[in-house]
């Protein structure tokens, strides 16, 4: 529900970024959101896709990739992918509140011209 | 040769300059962090405990407030409450005998550490040991918002229904303590306590479990106890 203001914050960060750079144009965003991220991917896109008609977003193509949410067992000492919501050790059973992976709301790169 | 498409156009090799990859790395939420940060330092120099009060709308957040403002041990108790529209809230708090500042979002659903800087300025902290703000009614969008606190508590009333955590487990995941708010309802309303307590300890096994009442004031005082624990003040 919140995927436009994550957006707009986004934008102004790769704004920001280009400009810096002295480029006009923003080619293609890479982002990396978690699982864990609260944000729906789909959600974001069809917001991106609004930002998107407008200049200097125009033909800028939205590059995302979902982080799967991966936990530690302090117990076994290994990491693991939980299989539902609930976190717990495929080897123990037992339950984890270390997530390791999955959090990530993460801008990784921009292309620029 | 055209740095777009590699075509051997000089024209347009003369109007595109190449591409070039810039690296970031940037959390989409770091302004939020830093003022968040800025928020809790600011708290700690005012000697506040401070928390973050969330649930789905209608669970009993301002009530269990007004139970809190009226038997909280250092009267008043400051709160900071947002809501999309309406300042009901701050005037029920306010009757309760706390100080209380209404944030009214509009169209926002959640609140951000921005919004509860702006707040916290109109809020008259002297003689304050406790904040609390309580954020918008809502389980999904409040939960990737710092907003400076201590440590949040997230509400699940008897009327939600047991699987509520495992149905919106990131916010009772990142809770450190859970009402089980209008307990005196539960026989009413067929609630099987039980089965919620497993499904709140297999979510978040760290957080603090209350039963609570907002209604009667059961339970409140060991939600006050637990509050008194916290590091700062």
């Amino acid at each position: 529900m919140h995927e436009l203001a994550l957006l707009q914050e986004l934008c102004q960060l790769a704004e920001a970024a280009a400009s810096e750079q002295g480029a006009s144009r923003i080619h293609r965003l890479e982002l990396r959101v978690g699982e864990l991220g609260g944000v729906n991917p789909d959600a974001l896109r069809q917001a991106f896709a609004v930002v998107a008609a407008t200049a200097p977003w125009q033909s800028t193509e939205l590059q995302l990739e979902v982080v799967p949410t991966r936990c530690f067992c302090p117990h076994c000492e290994q990491a693991f992918a939980p299989v539902d919501v609930i976190h717990a050790c495929p080897r123990c059973g037992q339950l984890s509140h270390q997530v390791i992976a999955g959090r990530e709301l993460e801008l990784v790169a921009l292309e620029v011209s | 040769m055209c740095g777009t498409c590699g075509c051997a156009s000089a024209e347009t090799a003369a109007t595109s300059p190449p591409r070039q990859r810039l690296e970031l790395h940037q959390g989409l939420l770091s302004r939020n962090e830093a003022q968040a940060a800025a928020n809790r330092a600011h708290f700690r120099r005012h000697g506040l405990r401070t928390l973050n009060l969330l649930s789905a709308p209608g669970s009993g957040k301002t009530a269990v407030l007004e139970q809190l403002a009226r038997r909280w041990p250092r009267p008043p108790i400051g709160v900071i409450v947002g809501d999309l529209a309406t300042d009901n809230d701050a005037r029920r708090l306010q009757a309760a005998g706390a100080r209380a500042v209404q944030i009214r979002t509009g169209d926002l659903c959640h609140l951000d550490a921005a919004l509860v800087d702006r707040a916290f300025a109109q809020l008259d902290s002297h003689g304050l040991d406790l904040l609390v703000i309580e954020n918008v009614g809502n389980l999904v969008c409040p939960t990737a918002f710092d907003l400076g606190e201590e440590r949040r508590i997230a509400i699940l009333s008897v009327t939600e229904g047991e699987d509520k955590p495992l149905k919106y487990p990131a916010l009772f995941r990142s809770a450190d303590a859970v009402l089980i708010n209008k307990s005196d309802l539960a026989e009413a309303v067929g609630f099987d306590r039980r089965a919620a307590l497993a499904n709140l300890q297999a979510i978040t096994p760290q957080a603090q479990l209350f039963d609570v009442s907002a209604r009667t004031g059961a339970g409140i005082e060991a939600v006050i106890a637990w509050i008194e624990s916290g590091t700062n003040g």
